[in-house]
């Protein structure tokens, strides 16, 4: 099964399209249910980072969810079950590579479901769906 | 629904902030440059005091922002302290899209602190943070990453701030977004400065409803689709707008020396091609754009009597920086033209103003208006970038009465020393790097910024070289219905780069998903009235058409069109205002 995969960060121009693609996917603009984020590597002058969900055969985020809000997907990472979730922020700083975002209007996390949606729109080869490789 | 009509007005003397509900404004003038002109009117009083605390600085942005790639501009309007009539500056970068994540439409910051401050923004208003400790830091790099440091939202906030040249109220200096771009034209930077505002952060994480979701989706599809296969955008993105250098240097419209001559055998040095070729370290895009057209030299070097110790430079070029930092100046150097770039960054300077400044008073030097006493030694000489690079310091410092003059632009410089002739000023704006024929020079003087980006008129005088150039009065009015249709997508706020895929059609659809119908063919009416209010406020304020001042060298240097006629400029001109308010 194929997840979101970051292969060359170097090549991202910095447009954020990924992230509002996948706000769009819930049909509005603006980023607050954007699970991707590219941010600086502090200062525009050294380029980027994206920081995207790893899908984690064994997802520290899911481990300490108090409610059992986040269910093991397929492949790796995980589902919200949005209607369990009491917005604790406890997935969010569980995760390593700090790829749990917060919708605070909704006061829900925003989870990667790995749909791929965001790929097509990256204009510079930055994403792609791939088998996860195994060290 | 939720169109962006929410304006945050913040008051730097009595450190309080409040909140209106503006959809009566951003009903009828959409957002952007249209909403901005007419809070500038509502805040700043009849003749105050461009650098006093009556001057409001107004920034806003419009419905498509964070909807719709290419949208993502901010328009500040103020008070000019270089003309001293309208200001006006738009940027990119990310500051567009943080206000509107932020829920505003418009955010108005109005009276002076005693103190330095700089301001915290987000959803729930106004944080007046101390800045004592940062005032004073001349590089807007350095200022950058402090307050990168000291604030959250990184990846989706604006930094705005200023340099030195801010601070010392250098009239032409310039705010600087993200490192790389900039309300860079007249003189956003030294209201800041006036205000005790060393920067501006915004960032929020509000989502935008759309009133119908698969036209939504639709909509967005087909504009990007035209965005990334359009060969414009590929020209941005790959060699950026300093591929204009070699056409324009070849048709001999490249101002060159002070607009002494337009063409140079060197320019090929400084070239987009060449620049790309051996120093093009990274591309940059604003939020929300496929292009990139933000092109950065990376510059590496050694440092003198240390060996294998090295500095890599990140220097951010495009054409106007070229060519007033370099063919206008005689460096023709690239290494030593980007050094200049970069110091200009540095202390936060509009480069195209600096570059003019510098430029006249070489030339001013040269015929003897000028001599070592003004200039404290410095011996001014085409191509000499380390003497120009101290000049540039003496600007922002302002150490004896002639620098001071050269910090308030041209206009102001040549009435006082002379050499008005070649004080390539329009409307009181330094010059930019278009001599193609006569209706560019019309479009600056009848642009409500002098700029060249106001009407383009370069590109009717480069059309002309292979087709007939239009008669004065037909020039003056393709200009205004050019300048009329820029403020309907200044105000939505799309990128002027992206005028050819928002046609008239595409904005009013783009425009009914995101909550605000209107007619395509009643765009043009609204267009005008907004340009009419912008040049309503010019007049208030004192600017007279019938005063503009044209450089004679502009009827000296012959354009690739021929030497241009002042009766061809001043019947153009008289044209396009008496269509204007027809």
């Amino acid at each position: 099964m194929t997840r979101l995969t970051v292969v060359d960060a170097d090549r991202c121009v910095g447009c954020q399209l990924c992230m509002f693609a996948c706000s769009r996917r819930f049909g509005e603009g603006g980023l607050a249910k954007s699970a991707i984020r590219v941010r600086s590597a502090g200062g525009f002058e050294r380029g980027f980072v994206v920081v995207a969900c790893r899908a984690c055969p064994d997802p520290p985020c899911m481990k300490v969810c108090p409610v059992d809000a986040l269910e093991p997907r397929r492949g790796g990472g995980v589902v919200l079950k949005a209607g369990k979730c009491i917005g604790c922020h406890r997935c969010a700083e569980a995760c390593p590579v700090h790829a749990v975002f917060w919708d605070d209007e909704a006061n829900k996390p925003d989870i990667c479901v790995h749909c791929g949606y965001c790929v097509g729109y990256c204009p510079h080869e930055v994403l792609a769906m791939r088998e996860a490789e195994q060290l | 629904m939720r169109l962006p009509t929410r304006v945050l007005m913040a008051d730097l003397t009595a450190r309080r902030f409040t909140v209106e509900d503006r959809a009566d404004l951003f009903q009828y003038y959409i957002g952007g440059a249209g909403v901005a002109i007419s809070l500038l009117k509502e805040y700043c009083p009849v003749g105050a005091d461009s650098l006093g605390p009556d001057n409001p600085i107004v920034f806003a942005v419009g419905p498509l922002v964070g909807l719709y790639p290419l949208a993502s501009k901010t328009v500040a309007m103020f008070k000019s302290p270089l003309t001293g009539n309208l200001g006006e500056s738009h940027a990119g970068g990310r500051s567009a899209v943080a206000i509107r994540s932020a829920g505003y439409g418009a955010i108005v910051i109005r009276g002076a602190s005693e103190s330095p401050v700089y301001l915290s923004i987000d959803d729930k208003g106004v944080q007046f943070r101390d800045a004592s400790g940062i005032w004073g830091i001349a590089s807007s790099v350095t200022t950058g990453r402090i307050i990168r440091e000291l604030e959250t939202g990184a990846g989706t906030r604006t930094i705005m701030r200023i340099g030195g040249a801010g601070e010392r109220l250098v009239r032409y200096a310039s705010v600087i977004t993200e490192t790389y771009r900039h309300f860079g034209r007249l003189g956003l930077g030294a209201v800041f400065g006036s205000k005790k505002l060393k920067a501006v952060t915004v960032s929020g994480n509000h989502g935008i409803e759309v009133s119908d979701r698969k036209l939504y989706r639709e909509t967005y599809d087909d504009i990007y689709r035209r965005a990334v296969e359009s060969p414009v955008m590929k020209k941005y993105h790959d060699i950026g707008t300093a591929s204009n250098i070699m056409p324009l240097n070849l048709q001999k419209g490249l101002p060159t020396m002070n607009l002494k001559t337009t063409t140079s055998p060197d320019a090929e040095r400084i070239s987009g091609e060449r620049l790309a070729e051996n120093y093009l370290g990274r591309r940059v895009a604003c939020a929300h754009c496929p292009v990139a057209c933000i092109h950065i030299a990376a510059l590496r070097e050694p440092y003198e009597k240390e060996p294998y110790f090295y500095k890599t430079t990140m220097i951010p070029y495009d054409y106007e920086l070229i060519y007033a930092l370099g063919s206008m100046l005689g460096i023709f150097d690239e290494k030593a033209m980007l050094h200049l770039i970069d110091d200009v960054e540095i202390w936060g300077l509009d480069a195209m103003s600096t570059g003019v400044v510098l430029s006249w008073a070489t030339e001013a030097q040269e015929k003897g208006l000028i001599s070592q006493n003004e200039t404290l030694g410095l011996n001014f000489r085409w191509g000499d970038e380390p003497t120009y690079a101290k000049a540039v310091e003496h600007i922002v410092k302002q150490p004896n009465e002639f620098y001071a003059a050269l910090a308030r632009g041209v206009d102001h410089a040549s009435k006082r020393y002379g050499g008005e002739d070649y004080a390539l000023a329009f409307g009181g704006n330094e010059m930019p790097g278009y001599h193609t024929g006569p209706v560019s020079h019309v479009g600056y003087l009848t642009g409500s910024r002098h700029s060249h980006l106001d009407a383009a008129g370069y590109s009717i005088d480069q059309a002309a070289l292979k087709d007939k150039l239009p008669d004065p009065k037909a020039a003056a009015a393709k200009l205004l219905k050019e300048e009329a249709w820029r403020q309907i997508l200044s105000s939505l706020v799309v990128c002027f780069f992206a005028r050819g895929i928002y046609d008239k059609d595409t904005v009013a659809k783009s425009l009914e998903t995101a909550g605000h119908k209107v007619a395509p063919e009643a765009l043009d009416e609204k267009g005008m009235e907004i340009l009419r209010e912008k040049n309503r406020f010019k007049e208030r304020e004192g600017f007279k058409a019938s005063e503009l001042r044209i450089p004679g060298r502009v009827f000296e240097t012959a354009s690739p069109l021929g030497k241009i006629d002042e009766k061809y400029l001043r019947e153009s001109v008289e044209e396009f205002y008496r269509l204007l308010y027809a």
